[in-house]
């Protein structure tokens, strides 16, 4: 089968200089030195040479400690960066499961925020007002659909966000973390949406701390440590290692 | 991203563009009870003390003067909010712009659209004052002329946005230096005296600033109802470099924005 995700011996480094010296004359004028120098000076390697393929329909999870490239990973899935060497290929409609309220307006409504996050994540105004009312249902947020989000708790942003993102019916579903939010009986369901996904054979790539969700819903589990690819395969043995690892470094540490 | 056929595309980048200007417009009026008198009231007061300031005490020579001052400041007001909102565009929406893979063009451009919509909702109120000072140039063609014009320093304006926007983020200081700008070159600007009163050696300048042919046109239109053919190149030229520069700075940063913000 052919894969929906490549990533093939992808470095991707951060410069740790955020801004450049000598101002924006010398920037300009000398723009390509400049933007070589900016890149070059002081750089974090977030990712060191990472290969893997997610197929389709597959639950692929990411997990690692913090620092480990994990954010990265999905970012450069997501389209939003790009490799400074290695390719990736991404094939379908990606959705990304945002943080809380990012892309929100908080003097917006619920009706009117579900337009805004719909377009945001890549649907045309018809496609939404198709889906609102399975969107609204599935938020739980009845009548504060009209009232303006900052009224709404945190939990109640969560499932209006997540609620929208589900439904912009990806072929590629990006999960980051997102099922910290929100009270047990709504992460109860995200879970239960998840896998109603898995059976649609939508592709998702899952990173986690929560081991226990990462066994329960992946498939196969890629472990990241430092930027590299310390081990794939099924979610228990991947844990496993993952268990080890920490270990090992907390030895170490004390 | 990508869709099956283009006009799929097109039909996207129009409603996202739509949908983002729609929300920057909502949230100006949102929980203010007189919503549209602020958009105008800045400008009006600054008509005012120019007036007294101007023609009151300095005796300028200049026929309808509160006229001819608002058939300028609405125009500037339109540049001035949309670039000094430029260096914030991209920063504000970090967290979007780290997760989604969005055409990140939308949101300068919702900027412009926002102010652009202001601009159109302050005509009726140069129309009132045309009005009061029996200045009577409206026609379809006066009309005709409100659009071309419009299209002509939307382009320019997303030119200018598209430039500050994008380089702001690899440079925070632009933020500043805009502000000052935007102040320094309305003093260059024929806003508050008119272009004729400019000594003649001296008026290369007026070419120099590409607002300058703009706002000239501005003027001369709604106060009546013509068009100055030198103004209108000159400024044509400038809109076109303006806004070719500001794509090519977009394009060439927009890869990069992730990492910077």
């Amino acid at each position: 089968m052919e894969p929906l995700i490549t990533l093939n011996n992808v470095y991707k480094s951060f410069s740790l200089k955020s801004q450049f010296k000598g101002g924006i004359k010398q920037f300009l004028f000398h723009f390509p030195k400049s933007w070589q120098e900016m890149r070059h000076n002081r750089h974090f390697e977030a990712l060191k040479g990472i290969s893997f393929s997610v197929y389709p329909g597959e639950t692929f999870g990411i997990i690692g400690r913090n620092g480990s490239g994990k954010s990265t990973t999905l970012a450069l899935i997501a389209g939003v960066l790009r490799p400074d060497k290695g390719e990736v290929t991404v094939k379908g409609r990606v959705s990304a499961l945002l943080e809380l309220g990012a892309g929100f307006h908080p003097d917006l409504t619920g009706f009117e925020n579900i337009i805004l996050n719909g377009v945001l994540l890549g649907l045309t105004k018809k496609e939404i007002k198709l889906k609102m009312e399975k969107i609204v249902e599935f938020s739980e947020l009845g009548q504060f659909i009209y009232e303006p989000i900052r009224t709404y708790s945190d939990g109640m942003l969560a499932r209006l966000g997540f609620s929208v993102a589900i439904h912009v019916e990806p072929q590629i579903l990006l999960i980051d973390e997102i099922l910290a939010v929100g009270d047990v009986s709504f992460q109860k369901r995200c879970l239960e949406k998840i896998m109603e996904f898995k059976k649609k054979d939508v592709t998702i790539v899952f990173v986690s701390h929560g081991l226990g969700d990462v066994e329960r819903i992946c498939d196969r589990v890629a472990l990241l440590n430092n930027g590299k690819l310390v081990h794939i395969g099924n979610a228990k043995e991947t844990i496993k290692k993952y268990i080890e690892i920490m270990e090992h470094n907390d030895g170490k540490d004390g | 991203m990508s869709f099956g056929f283009d006009m799929q595309k097109w039909l996207y980048y129009k409603d996202l563009i739509l949908v983002l200007t729609a929300k920057e417009v909502k949230i100006r009026y949102k929980s203010t009870i007189f919503g549209f008198f602020w958009s105008i009231a800045n400008p009006l007061c600054f008509a005012l003390v120019f007036f007294v300031a101007f023609k009151i005490f300095m005796r300028l020579q200049i026929p309808n003067y509160i006229a001819f001052l608002l058939s300028g400041l609405f125009p500037w007001q339109w540049f001035a909010n949309s670039v000094n909102t430029s260096p914030t565009v991209f920063v504000s929406n970090a967290s979007l712009i780290k997760k989604v893979n969005f055409p990140r063009i939308a949101l300068p451009l919702a900027v412009v659209g926002n102010n652009l919509v202001h601009f159109l909702l302050s005509i009726p109120v140069l129309i009132l004052v045309l009005i009061a000072y029996k200045i009577y140039p409206f026609s379809l063609k006066w009309v005709i002329g409100i659009i071309f014009l419009s299209f002509l320093s939307s382009l320019m304006i997303i030119g200018f946005s598209l430039i500050i926007s994008s380089l702001n983020l690899f440079f925070r200081d632009l933020e500043h230096i805009t502000m000052i700008l935007t102040n320094l070159v309305f003093y260059c600007t024929p806003v508050i005296y008119s272009a004729s009163m400019i000594p003649q050696r001296f008026r290369i300048f007026l070419f120099l600033n590409p607002l300058s042919p703009i706002i000239i046109s501005w003027q001369k239109l709604f106060m009546e109802d013509a068009f100055s053919t030198e103004m209108i190149l000159v400024g044509s030229i400038w809109v076109v470099v303006i806004f070719i520069l500001g794509f090519i700075v977009y394009k060439k940063l927009e890869p990069k924005f992730a990492e910077v913000i």
